[in-house]
């Protein structure tokens, strides 16, 4: 790619200059700005169902749905006890009943909400590691306690979510490979024109001497430029864009969409798909014109 | 003129320390050529150049003069024959070699074909380019192709600034700057007043004294007498006129001292 840029000014010559006339380094700069954003939603959405999936597996909720508070508190205590006693549990909290009044309290109203409705226990317990084993060691402690309890895993109600958060990331890895395929052809067809622009030129050049690589490196070196250019220009709209976006994200205080940021290296990917589109154009471009030349003598 | 002299003293040192038997550079076998599918535009075409000679190829309009002067400059390949240059077979010969032979032949083409937002040095300097020639190497021997060709106040002039003659001039400044094997002209002096074209034709002739094979092609007979030893080349209807069989076997001549 450097070579591509570095030739002597009086060979930059040999083609007319005009960069930046053309549409081409805004053609680039649209592509490489939604190629940018489609590729920061793929790595954050990741991100997002990376950290969704590490918590939620290795979560379970015990549920005592038992009418007789007495009994529901001396069999959640057991319960609780014999969890923590568990090497495979991380840890055991009782989900204390003001915070299941508080969650019921929507539905029900603060009246709704009295001594006499029988509210089951509930037990968050985090496993050292998700597998099925494990879970199967819990299960078999709290039905021999209380068997009418339930051992439910977290990721079981989230699996929608995370099967949609998949799909997103699919829809966005999908959205950067079009934008590539479309920008190699939007290079391509640039390239064409350029050569069709320059014919005589090029029958000049050839016919003194020039070989095929020595023609090619003048359009790749074209191409090369409007592709540096056009991809931090999107580069930059894409960040400003990803920053006000990332603002709003924040002020909604969705735990969720809060895991949904950025890590140094995605951050690094970002800022090199601009160079990577300038090699991806420059190599199109040579290609391009190769083939075209390879048609004359 | 530094250039110039440095060739000069190459040709005399080639007279000095021997001089051969002048050896075929170029050798056309039944050479025929045709576009599409249309009728031969060359036909049968057989004969063979000299290191060194001095050729004028003429005929009607028509009479495929173009057309074997583009076989000769590589533009094109023939559609059937032989066609060796540098002794080489440039019929089967790969298409990425044939750069380093187009490097060798100088061309002045009928519609000069200069490159439009170049100046007219730079015009010049572009085989020096191609080539491979850096900067510095380039700016004293295209100042004096300039200065030869009577356009040193012109250099940053494009060519749409030109006039036809002028254009011509650089066209001619361009063929003879990298000094080729071979020169190929196509009416080289269509354009220019009888003065410049008796200095172009001195420049040529120069040219072919250091040793470069030049082949014009021209209408005008006039120019044919200031070349003593020059050889004609006539074409009629396609087919190159050889009665006595000298151009497709010429005398083993000797290099001219």
């Amino acid at each position: 790619m450097a070579n591509a840029l570095l030739i002597s000014a009086a060979d930059r010559r040999l083609l007319p200059e005009g960069r930046m006339a053309g549409p081409m380094p805004w053609v680039i700069a649209i592509m490489m700005f939604l190629t940018i954003l489609a590729a920061a939603a793929a790595m954050a959405l990741a991100g997002s169902a990376h950290t969704l999936g590490e918590d939620m597996q290795a979560r379970l909720t015990v549920q005592l749905p038992e009418p007789n508070a007495g009994l529901r508190d001396a069999q959640a205590s057991q319960i609780l006890i014999g969890l923590r006693r568990l090497s495979v549990v991380k840890s055991a909290e009782a989900v204390p009943q003001a915070q299941l009044a508080a969650l019921l309290e929507p539905w029900l109203g603060r009246e709704g909400i009295d001594e006499s409705l029988p509210l089951p226990a509930l037990i968050d317990v985090e496993l050292k590691r998700a597998g099925d084993a494990d879970i199967a060691v819990v299960s078999e402690l709290v039905a021999m306690i209380a068997p009418a309890a339930r051992v439910d895993q977290q990721a079981q109600w989230l699996q929608p979510l995370a099967n949609l958060l998949k799909s997103l990331i699919w829809l966005a890895i999908a959205l950067v490979a079009l934008m590539t395929i479309a920008t190699s052809a939007a290079v391509v067809l640039a390239a064409r024109a350029a050569l069709n622009t320059h014919r005589a030129t090029i029958d000049v050049l050839h016919l003194l001497g020039s070989s095929d690589n020595q023609i090619a490196g003048l359009f790749q070196r074209r191409i090369a430029l409007d592709a540096l250019f056009g991809g931090f220009a999107g580069l930059l709209i894409a960040l400003v864009v990803m920053l006000l976006i990332g603002d709003r994200m924040r002020a909604l205080g969705s735990e969720l969409l809060g895991s949904a940021s950025l890590g140094w290296g995605d951050w690094l990917l970002l800022f090199l798909l601009p160079l990577i589109g300038v090699a991806l154009s420059t190599v199109s471009a040579r290609i391009t014109v190769l083939r075209a030349l390879r048609q004359i003598l | 003129m530094l250039y110039l002299r440095n060739a000069a003293v190459q040709w005399g040192n080639k007279r000095k320390y021997g001089c051969g038997v002048m050896a075929t550079i170029v050798q056309f076998e039944n050479v025929g050529l045709r576009y599409g599918t249309g009728a031969e535009t060359l036909s049968d075409v057989s004969f063979s150049l000299v290191k060194g000679g001095f050729y004028f190829l003429t005929g009607a309009s028509g009479a495929g003069k173009t057309s074997l002067l583009k076989l000769l400059y590589l533009a094109q390949r023939p559609s059937r024959g032989l066609i060796r240059l540098f002794n080489e077979d440039m019929v089967t010969i790969p298409r990425e070699k044939l750069p380093l032979f187009r490097r060798r032949i100088g061309v002045v083409f009928q519609d000069f074909r200069l490159v439009p937002h170049l100046s007219a040095f730079d015009n010049i300097a572009l085989p020096l380019r191609v080539a491979g020639g850096d900067d510095c190497d380039i700016e004293k021997p295209v100042s004096e192709m300039l200065a030869w060709v009577g356009l040193s106040n012109r250099a940053s002039a494009r060519p749409a600034t030109l006039s036809g003659g002028e254009q011509q001039r650089v066209a001619i400044a361009r063929a003879v700057i990298a000094r080729p094997d071979i020169l190929v002209a196509d009416e080289p002096t269509g354009n220019v007043d009888p003065e410049m074209a008796a200095r172009l034709l001195y420049l040529f002739d120069g040219l072919n004294k250091l040793g470069t094979t030049v082949v014009v092609a021209t209408h005008d007979l006039h120019l044919l007498s200031r070349i003593g030893n020059a050889t004609m080349m006539r074409l009629d209807a396609g087919r190159l006129l050889d009665p006595t069989g000298a151009l497709r076997h010429p005398p083993q001549i000797r290099e001219r001292q």
